[in-house]
């Protein structure tokens, strides 16, 4: 099975304040790590299993600048057979269908039976992957968080739904798959493992090698732009008890007698 | 004159059947033995440094004299006499063989009046043999103490095995006496004085109760007696490599090839630098043959005496991990891979085989089991070189992922920012009193106080770095701190396995040290302590807090005001890498006693059998599978020894012990409390603004 | 403005929830348009979802086919495409039905996407100006959508609030004969089953008092902190997803979009941050309190008191504030 999986490098902002910058328009980047969308890291773990399952090869791609190629590198090293790096000034700016029409060229390049990406980036969109399998009018499914293959041609998969439920599906290849957190238990990468892959080729590709016009990419051709970035002003929000522990248990006690809260 | 019992090698029959027996034995032996050492020969290299004076006086300590056995008692007692009479019995065994086939056999240097005391010597010997052999078999098939006990997913009982093997014990020593006096009461028949067997010794017992046998009876008897023993001594030497047994021949090279440098870690591969690591094709141990020669005599070796499993934490608190079975099922799986006969079954890796994941994650590497073991067998090597195997698979799970992926992008292990490790130096009423320098190139100082990632950031231990900072001002320290230009030892992520990612941070923190020009380097951290001391090299001197405290009170220049509230008892936590790995037992004790009014007692566990909080580090977000936490049993073992506070010297402990107490139903009864912070608080003459 | 519809979620024979808040939101970008309301689906449900939406709206669309039965956005994108006309804005609420039709059908009504809007902010010049969160609701950002070729909106749920509107007799078209003359789709994705989560031994939708523990906890064993304070509550124990994922407890338990929608008197969150996926299962709370060490979580935005406390220590005091209070 020939798998092509769409990953983007995204600031690492779990466990540190985001800060503004450049008056809003930027987020503060001086102090940031970079790493690869986590729910796009499952969705090459769930390649890679298949991959094992079924033989085939993985592809991984991204859209990025020159430092994305350390994306691509751990995807490489985690075991993805090859990579492929579309680096081009003129995306810069794109909107979701922007860049799903890049991934649409990227796949026509080649003859992919999957294509995955996460759930959903940094942006927490998640629309890169619906797009492209419309463009490419193929079948696509959603927040997929079970994938085995179903006899030829086929996959049978799950998808969370409300509730936590999960909804089973079989769904004919070739097809687009958004991939969810918790699918797998994706392998660790270490230094080792990135260095063993330092030297494999990455073919880069511009606008003009997926045979795209620029005119028609970018911020300019961009429908959906963002203008700035903010933190809201707090509503109402909370009223902040204070005090010490005691007090503030006493008050709290208080109010959950009030609300009906003590049984 | 007509001999009045014939020997074994008087007859061509007897004395064909003797040698034969020998020369069977012998080559059986020498068969098994060939087929153990087999696998050896494919295991990977082991240079075991140190020197040959260090390793005989280790031979001597730990073999000879069997140091280690008295910590447990009876045990201990009932091993030392069989040893020894193993060592006195060994010479007389010897010659026995030599009597099948040669007639009136004397060992050089046993003739005349040293081969008289050496009878009445052998012949106590073997008799107080019988009785340990006796009493062991009385309370290994009788008492079972629980140690022995083997759960269910760890294989069969062992207690046959045990049984079998002081069943040839009791063989051999009986043999031998029926041997020695059916022929001295033959020669009493005779009217001849012949060596008289020792004065109330089992050979003495049935010369007595032979006295009358008629002559036949006592030919038989010797005869017998001779054969049952040269059998009895064949099979068990050739019993001795199938099983725990082998530790009788395995015991002394084990002992002799002992590690030297506690609190290390070995190599990923012996003979390969650091910079050519990254040239292997794979790392740590992921099939049998992956570990060294010396790790697989460690799996021949052991005795399974339970000790490690018994003062395993691991294994107290329910989790999937026994370092007893560590070894056994590696050694069950070496006999089973290279059988005497027949083909090897097919290979199975060995986590996901013998061992689970789990198993090999759950090892604190506090050091208990390798404490306690008679035969210096050794653990955290071979979990680190496990876990590597691990990590090199990318086999690691999704809590040590987080934080391993944070120490290489942020060099903490929380992702938090750089910059950020330097701000518990920030705190207001801290910050007017105490002046912290970063040496960053423009601020020099003669002394580096290396903070570590958990002090630096955790909001509630960032108070030891406060003390820290008081303390070593207290004292007239002249020091600074690396700032944002620290990272993480890296102590935890080489013993979980990720050793290039440990390879790293040392390299950022050499160079770092190196550029500060300091000439003495202070940590409040025993990890970082240990990873600075055993990890890194070319490092100025390191010193523990607690050594420079007691250092500073020996020159009188620090000094403690009596504790507000006398009466308070006290006891100390040592922590693992603190302790067991450098042996700093008496420092922070010195430092408590220094202070007026402190009462303090000792835990039952306590100093080289400490019992460990939960593990520091990653083992902080690892996710063990247990029935309960580490923390909790050290609570309720200060809390019976009638400690009200707990003083540890290591901000994991303090944090283990902390949450601990908060779930234990202690709370308010209980408290703990860094060195740093009991020290900074006592101070007499206080940092003031 | 004319040409605005919304896509109405129902589930037993009623509309969703957020049916109200596309209302809401349609009235923001045109207050005098008559917002289409379209329900797909099949038999007697249908019908009476669509029967509760004309309540709401002043035109529904009901789509019905037994292949409908199940929500399959692969057969009913291709429908809406052929349905909705060009230029329209279509609203839907972003929830996992949503995630899997939305943007597709945004590429075949060439018609713009804008997804997870938290509000609008105005319309200039064929631009919409709205508010979406990024970097897991750490900052948000102003975005400014093209209309000129129709629009795909998706809002968030909770986050546009229901008017009071007075019901309305909508009219009910049927489009399931007349424009569904195309044939349906090949499905090239089959509907198998689905298979509920699994049950609890606590029903936490009907509880009274939730005290909810979050990622704050740090360690399963602190959980008996979170048992002991509901014990002295009487109240059952809930969670966030992370917990749900380290298997400290089981998933029955887990609030939020992809958990339980919860509707207690009390909410008691502790050590949970309120992310918008937690904060979605929590619509029917009536009074949250919340307490986190971190005074900037996102929680204490939903919450009606908070505490700026370290569970692990603050939740003992406040047990035995509770028990003394009894």
């Amino acid at each position: 099975m020939e798998i092509l999986v769409c990953v983007k490098q995204v600031p690492d902002t779990a466990e540190n304040d985001i800060e503004l910058a450049k008056g809003g328009r930027d987020i503060e980047r001086e102090d940031l790590v970079y790493s690869v969308n986590e729910w796009d890291n499952y969705a090459v773990e769930a390649a890679i299993q298949l991959r094992d399952q079924v033989g085939g090869r993985v592809t991984v791609v991204t859209i990025g600048g020159e430092e994305a190629d350390e994306v691509l590198r751990r995807q490489l090293a985690m075991g993805a057979d090859g990579g492929l790096h579309v680096n081009d000034e003129a995306l810069e700016g794109s909107d979701g269908l922007g860049l799903a029409r890049v991934l649409e060229a990227v796949a026509q390049q080649g003859s992919y039976d999957l294509i995955l990406t996460g759930a959903q980036a940094d942006d927490g969109a998640g629309q890169v992957g619906g797009m492209l399998a419309a463009l490419m009018d193929l079948p696509f499914a959603a927040l997929v968080n079970h994938i085995e293959p179903s006899g030829a041609g086929a996959l049978r998969i799950g998808r969370e739904v409300a509730g936590g439920d999960q909804e089973i599906s079989e769904m004919d290849l070739p097809c687009v798959l958004s991939i969810q957190t918790g699918i797998n238990q994706p392998r660790y990468v270490g230094i080792r493992g990135i260095r063993k892959v330092a030297s494999v080729e990455i073919p880069q590709l511009d606008a003009a090698a997926l045979g795209l016009d620029a005119a028609s990419l970018g911020a300019g051709a961009a429908r959906l732009r963002r203008l700035d970035y903010f933190v809201p002003q707090s509503g109402p929000g909370a009223r902040m008890l204070a005090g010490k522990p005691d007090q503030l248990a006493a008050q709290l006690v208080e109010i959950l007698k009030a609300k009906g809260g003590i049984r | 004159m007509e001999p009045v019992i014939l020997s074994p090698a008087a007859l061509p029959a007897t004395q064909a059947l003797s040698l034969a027996l020998t020369l069977a034995g012998l080559g059986l032996f020498a068969f098994i033995l060939g087929r153990r050492l087999a696998p050896l020969r494919l295991a990977q290299a082991d240079l075991r440094p140190g020197s040959w004076g260090q390793r005989l006086a280790g031979l001597l300590k730990y073999w000879l004299a069997q140091y280690k056995q008295p910590r447990y008692p009876l045990a201990g007692l009932l091993h030392i006499l069989l040893f020894l009479g193993f060592l006195v019995l060994s010479l007389r065994t010897l010659t026995l063989i030599f009597i099948g086939f040669w007639d009136g056999f004397t060992l050089p240097g046993l003739a005349g009046q040293a081969g008289h005391v050496y009878a009445l010597l052998k012949d106590y010997t073997a008799t107080l043999v019988l009785v340990v052999a006796v009493v062991a078999a009385v309370r290994r098939g009788v008492f079972k103490p629980a140690r022995y006990a083997v759960p269910p997913q760890h294989g069969q009982d062992h207690t046959g095995e045990a049984l079998l093997v002081l069943g040839f014990i009791a063989t051999l020593m009986l043999s031998e006496a029926l041997f020695e006096a059916s022929l001295q009461a033959a020669l009493t028949q005779a009217g001849q004085a012949g060596q008289p067997p020792a004065p109330g010794s089992l050979a003495w017992l049935l010369t007595l109760a032979l006295g009358n046998a008629p002559r036949d009876t006592l030919q038989g008897l010797h005869l017998g007696g001779y054969f049952v023993h040269d059998l009895a001594f064949y099979g068990f030497l050739c019993l001795l490599p199938l099983g725990k047994h082998f530790h009788v021949l395995t015991s002394l090279p084990n002992v002799l090839f002992m590690k030297l440098a506690k609190g290390s870690v070995k190599p990923v591969r012996w003979g390969v630098a650091d910079d050519k690591l990254d040239d292997l094709e794979s790392f740590g141990v992921k099939r049998l043959e992956d570990f060294t020669w010396k790790h697989l005599l460690d799996f021949y070796s052991c005795a399974d005496c339970g000790r490690c499993a018994d003062n395993c934490p691991a294994n107290a608190v329910g989790r999937p991990l026994s370092p007893r079975f560590l070894t056994i099922k590696a050694r069950d799986l070496l006999f089973s891979q290279y059988p005497l006969h027949g083909a090897s079954p097919e290979p199975q890796p060995l986590v996901g085989g013998i061992y689970s994941e789990d198993e090999i994650w759950s090892c604190t590497t506090c050091g208990a089991c390798e404490e306690e073991c008679p035969l210096m067998i050794e653990y955290i090597d071979k979990i680190v070189d496990l876990r590597r195997g691990l990590v090199d698979d990318g086999e690691v799970p999704a809590s040590l992922q987080a934080p391993l992926k944070a120490l290489d992008k942020r060099g903490n292990p929380f992702g938090k920012k750089e910059k950020a490790r330097a701000d518990w130096t920030l705190e207001e009423e801290f910050a007017r009193q105490v002046e912290v320098k970063v040496l960053d190139g423009e601020q020099e100082a003669q002394a580096l106080y290396f903070v570590d990632s958990i002090t630096s950031y955790d909001p509630r231990l960032q108070d030891i770095a406060r003390a820290t900072a008081r303390l070593l001002t207290a004292c007239g320290v002249d020091f600074g701190i690396l700032g944002k230009a620290e990272k993480d030892s890296g102590h935890e992520a080489r013993r979980f396995g990720e050793e290039m990612l440990f390879q790293a941070l040392k390299e950022h923190n050499s160079e770092a040290i190196a550029e500060t020009g300091v000439t003495r380097i202070i940590t409040s951290d025993p990890h970082a302590y240990n990873a600075l001391t055993k990890d890194y090299a070319g490092l100025p001197p390191v010193e523990h807090l607690s050594q420079t405290l007691q250092q500073a009170l020996a020159q009188g220049h620090l000094s403690f005001q009596p504790l507000a509230e006398p009466g308070v008892v006290y006891t100390l936590h040592d922590p693992c890498y603190l302790g067991r790995h450098n042996g700093l037992y008496e420092a922070p004790r010195q430092v408590l006693d220094a202070i007026p009014g402190l009462r303090r007692v000792e835990m039952e566990r306590s100093q080289d059998r400490s019992f460990c909080c939960g593990g520091g580090g990653l083992m902080l977000f690892y996710e063990p599978v247990e029935e309960t936490r580490m923390g909790r049993l050290r609570v309720e073992m200060a809390h019976k020894a009638g400690a009200e506070v707990i003083v540890t010297a290591c901000p994991c402990c303090l944090v283990n012990i902390e949450d601990a107490i908060k779930t234990s139903g202690l709370e308010g009864k209980m408290r703990v409390m860094d060195l740093s912070e009991l020290a900074a608080g006592q101070l007499s003459n206080p940092v003031s603004p | 403005m004319d040409n605005l519809f919304a896509y109405i979620m129902h589930r037993e024979g009623a509309p969703h929830d957020s049916a109200a808040e596309l209302l809401a939101a349609a009235r923001q970008l045109a207050p005098q348009a008559a917002p289409v309301a379209i329900l797909a689906g099949h038999g007697p449900e249908l019908d009476a979802a669509c029967q509760q939406a004309a309540a709401l709206f002043p035109q529904v669309w009901k789509i019905g086919h037994p292949y409908l039965a199940q929500p399959n956005a692969e057969i009913l994108r291709p429908l809406l495409a052929r349905l909705v006309p060009q230029g329209a804005l279509l609203l839907l609420a972003h929830e996992h039905f949503a995630m899997d039709l939305a943007p597709g059908l945004s590429v075949k009504l060439g018609a713009a996407y804008l997804p997870d809007a938290v509000a609008f902010t105005g319309i200039e010049g064929g631009r919409l100006k709205a508010v979406r969160e990024e970097f897991a609701g750490l900052v948000s950002a102003h975005v400014s959508l093209d209309l000129s070729a129709g629009a795909v909106i998706s809002l968030r749920p909770g986050a546009f609030k229901a008017g009071e509107a007075a019901p309305v007799q909508g009219q009910i078209s049927d489009k399931s004969a007349a424009d569904l003359d195309g044939g349906m789709p090949p499905a090239r994705r089959r509907y198998i089953e689905t298979v509920a989560a699994e049950a609890g031994e606590v029903d936490i939708t009907k509880a009274e008092v939730l005290v909810s523990v979050g990622r704050g906890i740090q360690d399963q064993d602190n959980l008996e902190l979170v048992f002991d304070l509901a014990k002295a509550l009487g109240a059952e124990v809930s969670c966030s997803r992370p917990i749900v994922d380290a298997k400290w407890l089981p998933k029955p338990r887990q609030v939020g979009t992809s958990g339980k929608t919860v509707k207690p008197k009390v909410y008691l969150a502790c050590g949970i941050s309120g992310s918008s996926q937690h904060l979605g299962g929590l619509t029917g709370a009536s009074c949250v309190i919340a307490i986190n060490k971190h005074p900037k979580a996102p929680i204490f935005q939903r919450a009606e008191v908070g505490v700026v406390a370290d569970i692990i220590q603050f939740l003992p005091v406040l047990t035995k504030a509770v028990r003394a209070a009894k």
